[in-house]
């Protein structure tokens, strides 16, 4: 099997299992109170980090990136990719 | 916790779910004729539409690809593309209580994560209305496969969907969920201001995936009660 049938069918499985794990290990379960306060902070806690990530995350990772997207405007991010350059930063200097 | 998850399914929750879906699922479309386009040349035509329709999830495929065509190895590819998935892992803790039946009811359930469906049917205070979530994935599933077909066979004839700007919906979107569903004042603020400060400090330290999966962190201020957070 080629590298790309490997990576498809052990992605699929793995992404399978990563889903069905919270709802299998937690689910129809009681439970505790503190527990169940941390569950309900998940969502501003993630919410708030998938704003800043899809806002100055660049899409390859490892650097924050400023770019038309920050706007919220589809019209201004597709006119920046024929146009302007983003404002990047990386720990690590491109090459 | 109670939740709306413990609703009839017939009390409209899936069928309003499908309708916001159901516009959500064209801009799927848009970025998986992206996907198509740039996995051809690295898979073929076959393997792009087989991974949308066994992976369904936009970024681990797009990171994938990513790895495959830069020379890596199967190895890096699939862990590029766990680490992006990790995050369905709070996810569908977040989304536990909320769900019922038994375990392979629940791990159909989670089947059905996606950012955009388990953000759009958060009800606040920890509570998801599963139905809803359903509905909003539902139509994004043959749209995800539809466009990576279309982006594999008519990539070399139509731009680059990416060009559109698609992705600067995306965090004005996850904005105004949070804004209006989640961002109270006491805990949820603090935790959301503690989760985006660590996920703007990883982000450049970090391969993607992480800062969102660290950030999540945050949510164990839970663990304190509100005498402690005072003092």
């Amino acid at each position: 099997m080629s590298e790309v049938w490997v990576t498809i069918a052990v992605l699929a499985v793995a992404t399978a299992v990563i889903r069905a794990s919270g709802p299998l290990a937690l689910g129809g379960r009681d439970i505790p109170a503190r527990a169940a306060a941390v569950i309900a902070l998940i969502a501003p806690a993630l919410l708030a980090a998938l704003v800043v990530v899809e806002t100055v995350g660049a899409p390859e990772g490892g650097a924050l990136e400023v770019d038309a997207r920050s706007s919220g405007s589809p019209r201004r991010a597709a006119r920046s990719r024929w146009g302007s350059r983003p404002c990047r930063w990386s720990r690590s200097r491109p090459s | 916790m109670s939740s709306e998850g413990q609703a009839d399914p017939r009390s409209g929750e899936f069928e309003r779910g499908l309708r916001v879906g159901i516009p959500y699922s064209f801009a799927a479309l848009l970025l998986a004729v992206s996907f198509g386009v740039l996995a051809q040349p690295v898979m073929g035509k076959v393997a792009p539409i087989v991974m949308s329709m066994t992976v369904f999830a936009g970024s681990a495929q797009f990171a994938a690809v990513a790895v495959l065509s830069a020379g890596g190895g199967a190895a890096a590819a699939v862990a590029a593309g766990i680490l992006l998935n990790l995050r369905y892992v709070p996810m569908g803790i977040a989304i536990a209580p909320s769900t019922r039946g038994g375990p392979l009811r629940r791990a159909a359930i989670g089947q059905a994560l996606i950012d955009f469906s388990w953000a759009a049917a958060s009800r606040g205070g920890g509570r998801f209305s599963v139905p809803y979530m359903l509905g909003v994935t539902m139509p994004s599933y043959p749209c995800w496969v539809l466009g990576t077909a279309i982006g594999v066979f008519a990539g070399e004839v139509i731009a680059d969907p990416g060009d559109f700007g698609l992705d600067a919906l995306f965090p004005a979107f996850f904005l105004c969920l949070l804004m209006e569903g989640e961002l109270r004042w006491g805990r949820p603020a603090l935790v959301a201001a503690i989760g985006s400060l660590i996920a703007l400090v990883l982000i450049p330290f970090t391969p993607a995936g992480i800062p969102v999966i660290a950030a999540t962190g945050a949510a164990l201020i839970g663990l304190l009660d509100a005498r402690e957070l005072a003092q």
